[in-house]
């Protein structure tokens, strides 16, 4: 291959510091012209078409301390800025306890960018079609960024301002993504389904729901949607609906026609609106189904084939 | 060393900072100067020589560029050449000894596993990290494991068959 003929970034200054507050510093001094780089299975191919072209790329990848999952004792989940979506797929402990996480960790992009893409770049990255968003909104996910004026914590719902766009301030960095902890006794269920043309497509249509019971009554739902709107859609009449109720065939269909028509889907190449809006539809009941059949088995995602 | 600066602007410029990284590739420590921006495929290719990493699509959909990193799968179009310094990446042309083809190879080989072979070298290194990681998969586990690497001639069937008689051979059984 000539040299002409590949595909590369514009020319930008990189850094790669060994510290969380010498990252904070290099993007205060970018001001505004920097950009982290973390898996960079998002901003890579944005650098390459140059749809990104910052002037200063940060990479936070020697910042180690940032590569973890931890399940605290209350459950809480933490999820640094380093874990890959690999680590999450291969997390026993998620799996045992949060499986719309577990669900969901499959099913991101392709089994190569899992090796490097990261769950909390995906919530900054803002992607409407994005699958943890869906996922962390469903949870009541909250972002911990650090700045030079100390930390603040954010709930997804308002992180995400936009598509492709977060409310964190040009010298803040995305640390942690928290889940907090489910209601002390709750069984933790869950789902999560996508449907995609083929594995590393965007969503056509996903839903996130998450739901815990309390015998068998639902103390707390959770139901989000993703690649049906501009943004990340949060089912919250459809969770209202659920709370304090049993998961009947009829409370199941209730809710899923309540999150079908939070729902804004545009017509595309990926299919009609009416189609995505039937997605969801089904995939809300399908989740739902599985949790009043067998409340300790999540809705396993078909193990897509190449 | 080897400079890519001027193979990657397509001529000489001054004032460019260029980093000097440090790379293990396939066992042998390799030094090189590069640009923040150039991608760790074009030195592999362009600078090391080592053209076996073939580059597909170039927008992080195909997978043919698949090297390990640290011994997991990546798309080398998708990293910076710069963000290799002090690790350990290993290309197709690391998997045979001189002596003896890779088990994964012998099974490309021995199921007619490639066709035209443009997707072959990201293949067999996506199989190597699934075997390492799992010795004795199913046959839905290797095509969930090869489910981003593209290919565009045989159909699967004699890639994932290749994979699983080169799982055989390492287990001994064959």
């Amino acid at each position: 291959m000539e040299a002409g003929d590949a595909v590369y970034p514009a020319r930008f200054r990189y850094e790669a510091p060994r510290s969380l507050e010498e990252a904070i510093g290099l993007l205060h001094q970018g001001g505004g012209e920097a950009k982290v780089l973390a898996g960079g299975q998002s901003l890579v191919p944005l650098l390459k078409l140059r749809f990104a072209t910052p002037e200063l790329l940060v990479d936070i990848n020697n910042l180690t301390d940032l590569a973890f999952h931890r399940i605290e004792s209350d459950g809480t989940i933490r999820i640094g800025a380093l874990c890959r979506h690999a680590d999450l797929e291969r997390a026993r402990e998620i799996a045992a306890r949060q499986p719309t996480m577990a669900a969901a960790a499959p099913l991101i992009a392709d089994p190569v960018v899992r090796s490097r893409g990261t769950l909390v770049g995906s919530l900054c990255h803002a992607d409407p079609q994005g699958d943890w968003a869906a996922v962390a909104t469903a949870l009541g996910g909250r972002v911990v960024a650090q700045g030079v004026h100390g930390r603040r914590e954010i709930a997804v719902t308002d992180f995400v301002t936009g598509p492709f766009q977060n409310i964190l301030a040009y010298d803040e960095v995305a640390v942690e993504a928290v889940m907090p902890a489910p209601m002390p006794g709750a069984v933790v269920t869950g789902g999560f389904l996508k449907l995609e043309r083929r594995v590393g497509d965007f969503a056509t249509a996903g839903a996130a729901v998450c739901v815990e019971l309390v015998g068998d009554r639902v103390a707390r739902a959770g139901i989000a949607l993703t690649g049906v709107g501009s943004r990340t859609l949060h089912a919250a009449e459809a969770e209202a609906a659920l709370v304090g109720g049993v998961l009947d065939e009829r409370a199941i269909e209730y809710a899923a026609d309540l999150a079908a028509q939070v729902a804004e889907p545009s017509s595309d190449h990926r299919g009609s609106a009416d189609y995505k809006r039937h997605v969801v539809r089904t995939f809300v009941i399908r989740i739902l189904t599985r949790i009043a059949q067998r409340p300790d088995c999540p809705e396993a995602p078909e193990r897509s084939a190449a | 060393m080897t400079s890519l600066f001027e193979e990657v602007t397509g001529g000489a410029e001054q004032d460019v900072p260029v980093r000097r990284v440090t790379i293990t590739v396939n066992g042998r420590m390799r030094t090189a100067d590069v640009e923040p921006r150039l991608l760790l495929a074009h030195l592999l290719r362009q600078g090391f020589k080592l053209t076996g990493t073939h580059t597909g699509c170039d927008t992080t959909n195909c997978d043919a560029c698949t090297v390990l990193f640290d011994g997991r799968p990546i798309k080398s179009c998708t990293m910076l050449a710069v963000q290799a310094d002090g690790h350990e990446v290993t290309t197709v042309e690391g998997l045979a000894s001189s002596e003896q083809l890779h088990p994964i190879q012998e099974g490309f080989k021995a199921e007619h596993g490639l066709q035209c072979g443009f997707c072959t070298p990201g293949m067999m290194l996506a199989a190597t990290a699934l075997l390492e990681e799992n010795p004795d998969p199913t046959e839905d586990e290797v095509r969930f494991a090869l489910s981003g690497n593209l290919c565009r001639c045989t159909g699967y069937q004699n890639i994932v068959k290749s994979v699983l008689w080169a799982a055989a051979r390492m287990r001994g059984e064959r």
